[in-house]
């Protein structure tokens, strides 16, 4: 049960890694579009948890999953909240994680279909 | 590694040796945090990467010059700012940071620091203040805290810290602040405003070393200590220095303390030797004279 | 590549050993110097910092030793030539900056103006006892090179060398003077600049891409950049790769020290100098360098007088110390007479050197003056006798 929480959780860590099939599961389900993404570098996060207290829209969480050096890397949990103002990227101490403006919100066009 | 199937990038990443990642830093450490925001000034501030010189001692703080992606120099302990002396007056051209911690600029390096915030050499230095020697152990250093538990005083310390601000003030520096590793995105609008002036600016940075000063004074963790700095700082832009000390458990003043203008050592150097020798003074060199 | 004329003094001059010290850094192309008072040497800054304005270039009074040292490499590093000068009691304080020196592969210049000691000895007065410093002062394993001067003449000519074998070797060399050579006053001939070589910066034409801050291709000296010419490269004491970047297991240990090492032992035959002196029938040779060596002259002379065949071999060069030109001497000779401003530094190399094959005489001086030369000759008659 655990092993597969885990390897349930890691696999969608490593797709998740942008919020861009995020985007486009909540653009499917109609729902809004977040003006920003997280993307995670996840061997290299310690688990500090300054990204997940200082993101001002509460995007993040640690997750359960693990990465190699045994830390739990954060991952999005509301990515419609994020708005791209990369406040996770200037907290984090190990460079893992940063904010970028999605090309919708950079254009302000609501359009779907990323890879 | 970064598998990112998307094209953004880490607007820090093209900064940093990302073959040596990852860093030695600890979890929690904020080291990495203030290198975030001296990346912002840099792409802010419109800084020429190319006359960049990065110049660091010895600590945790000081291993900053082997990560960043630029010409870097990681020298002996306490004498980043001699180094850098000596790499701005051969190369005025070159715009000169030196980025250490506390124990390296304010105890083996206090009289360098002392000399060049005299002499108003036109350097911007980055003191990481952890208030602790954090790469050999956790032993205490001048900027440590009276009362704080450490490996050198481990029944407590009974020593006035430096007030950091303040010595630099008194020493001549043109531009003084000190910010938190909370304050992210203040700092990085001090280091740009440092780029913009011309003499010694001396920032300093109070961040968390959880491993060593943070445990042994039973402070919690990186996050905690961020909470900590949030709570405890009080922005005090133009405070007089001597007010702005450090202790235990006090307030953290924060903002910029001084800004001020007077000729740096090298516009000194050129007016005195332009009103003494007219003419005959020759300012730059002939480089061939080294390379042919 | 020929002296920039710019800091070229040519002309017949009279000198002390200092100022014409100075002239010859000028000469060689040193445009930034970064020093601290410290007598007998303090006048070669002074006259850089009266000369250099006129001549471009910068001189900084540091507030210390350890600042002046590396304030110093600072300037190496942003594209000058550069050096300092010191006697003992600053000459110890800039061991760490030496060492920093020859593990980052910094070329310049430490001047050595040799003085009274230990401690604040006596700070007026001559002594050779910085000798074994000079080689093995700062801690670890590396190399450096020292130039012995014995005359002002030699100050302007060898200063010169001594900043040719720093960016030939990539390595501080140690200029060691004496109190004596820096103060004594004699004729300085400087010859027009289009007739004074000088060794240019080992500078890499390699691009951004392909360059190696510490790979050698081969040679065992690397090319060097300076910073602002956007190689973006990175430079610490600590153990390092070629990238220059810190790895710190023994593997990487053992290749960079042995290469530090290496680089100056197997051009040890061209690096050493010295000056020979009837040493084909020579039964005894006295060995000397920088003011003792001229008292030795006397000595020697004196001793050929009396028919006691003796012959001199004045070191130039005193680090590397040259093994094979002792031991070559040593099979054929009886005995090797050392006298020093010291109580015995540099006889021990010639003892080593000559591994029991000749006797060694000693000729100690604990400084603060010159030997008479019945000293030396008396342990030239007694070397004989052996």
């Amino acid at each position: 049960m655990f092993c597969d929480a885990h390897h349930t959780a890691v696999h969608s860590i490593r797709r998740i890694i942008t919020p861009y099939l995020g985007v486009v599961i909540t653009l499917q389900l109609g729902a809004l579009v977040g003006k920003g993404r997280v993307s995670i570098v996840v061997e290299r996060c310690k688990a500090c948890g300054f990204c997940v207290e200082f993101c001002p829209t509460h995007v993040l969480a640690l997750s359960s999953a693990f990465n190699s050096k045994g830390y739990h890397p954060p991952h999005v949990v509301h990515p419609e909240k994020c708005s791209g103002c990369d406040l996770c990227g200037m907290y984090c101490p190990d460079f893992a994680i940063y904010g970028s403006k999605t090309p919708e919100a950079k254009t302000q066009k609501a359009s779907g279909g990323e890879k | 590694m970064l598998n990112v199937p998307d094209e953004t990038v880490n607007p820090v990443e093209p900064f940093l040796r990302s073959d040596r990642m990852p860093h030695i830093w600890c979890p929690g450490c904020g080291i990495g945090t203030t290198v975030n925001s001296f990346v912002r000034a840099l792409i802010e501030s419109k800084v020429d990467l190319e006359s960049l010189a990065l110049v660091s001692g010895i600590g945790c703080t000081g291993r900053v010059a082997g990560y960043m992606r630029l010409d870097s120099f990681h020298t002996t302990h306490g004498r980043a700012i001699p180094f850098a002396t000596g790499l701005k007056l051969a190369n005025p051209k070159l715009n000169v940071v030196v980025y250490s911690g506390d124990g390296d600029l304010s105890a083996i390096g206090g009289n360098h620091l002392i000399h060049a915030a005299r002499r108003n050499i036109d350097l911007k230095v980055i003191c990481v203040n952890n208030l602790i020697y954090a790469m050999t152990g956790g032993q205490s250093a001048p900027t440590t805290p009276s009362h704080a538990t450490t490996s050198t005083n481990p029944y407590g310390t009974f020593e006035p810290a430096f007030n950091l601000p303040h010595l630099v003030d008194a020493a001549g520096a043109v531009y003084i602040a000190r910010w938190t590793t909370f304050h992210v995105r203040q700092l990085a609008r001090s280091i740009s405003e440092a780029f913009q002036k011309k003499g010694f600016s001396f920032i300093e940075v109070i961040s968390p070393c959880p491993t060593l000063y943070q445990r042994r004074n039973k402070m919690g963790d990186g996050l905690d200590t961020m909470k900590y700095y949030k709570e405890k700082s009080k922005v005090k832009n133009g405070a007089p220095t001597g007010e702005v000390g450090l202790t235990l458990n006090g307030e953290i003043a924060v903002g910029k303390f001084v800004d001020r203008d007077r000729p740096d050592y090298q516009s000194m150097m050129r007016w005195q030797y332009v009103e003494a020798l007219g003419e005959r003074y020759i300012e730059e060199p002939e480089m061939e004279c080294v390379c042919g | 590549m020929k002296a920039d004329p710019h800091g070229v003094l040519t002309g017949t001059h009279f000198l002390d050993g200092d100022h014409a010290c100075c002239e010859g850094a000028l000469a060689a192309g040193a445009r930034f110097a970064a020093g601290y008072p410290i007598t007998p040497s303090t006048e070669v800054v002074e006259r850089f910092a009266a000369r250099v304005p006129t001549v471009g270039g910068t001189f900084i009074q540091m507030e210390d030793e350890l600042a002046a040292s590396i304030a110093l490499q600072g300037g190496v590093w942003g594209g000058a030539k550069a050096f300092t000068v010191t006697s003992g009691p600053g000459f110890s304080l800039m061991m760490e900056h030496i060492g920093y020196a020859a593990m980052t592969e910094t070329p310049c210049v430490f001047v050595d103006v040799q003085r009274g000691g230990p401690s604040t000895g006596l700070p007026t007065l001559p002594a050779q006892a910085d000798m074994m410093q000079a080689r093995w002062g700062s801690h670890g394993d590396y190399e450096i090179i020292a130039l012995c001067p014995n005359s002002p003449q030699e100050c302007f000519d060898l200063t010169i060398k001594a900043f040719n074998l720093a960016e030939e070797f990539r390595i501080p060399v140690m200029f060691m003077m004496d109190e004596v050579v820096g103060h004594m006053t004699e004729k300085v001939v400087i010859p027009p600049a289009d007739q004074i070589d000088v060794v240019p910066r080992k500078h890499t034409h390699k691009s951004v891409e392909d360059y190696l801050p510490y790979g050698t291709n081969g040679d065992q000296v690397p090319e060097m950049a300076h910073a602002g010419e956007g190689y973006k490269f990175h430079v610490t004491g600590l153990t390092h790769d070629e990238r220059g970047y810190p790895n710190m297991t023994p593997q990487v240990q053992d290749k960079l020290v042995r290469r530090l090492q290496s680089k100056v032992r197997v051009a040890a035959d061209r690096i050493c100098m010295f000056e020979e002196d009837r040493l084909e029938d020579a039964d005894v040779v006295v060995v000397s360098y920088g003011i003792t060596s001229r008292v030795a002259q006397r000595a020697i002379d004196l001793a050929r007088e009396r028919g006691l065949q003796v012959g001199k071999l004045r070191l130039i060069t005193a680090w590397p110390f040259p093994d094979k030109k002792i031991a070559s001497l040593a099979a054929h000779i009886k005995a090797f007479v050392v006298p020093e401003l010291n109580l015995g530094q540099m006889v021990r190399e010639v003892e080593r050197a000559a591994a029991g094959r000749a006797k060694t005489f000693s000729v100690p001086h604990a400084g603060g003056g010159v030997h008479n030369p019945d000293e030396i000759l008396n342990a030239i008659v007694e070397a004989s006798r052996c």
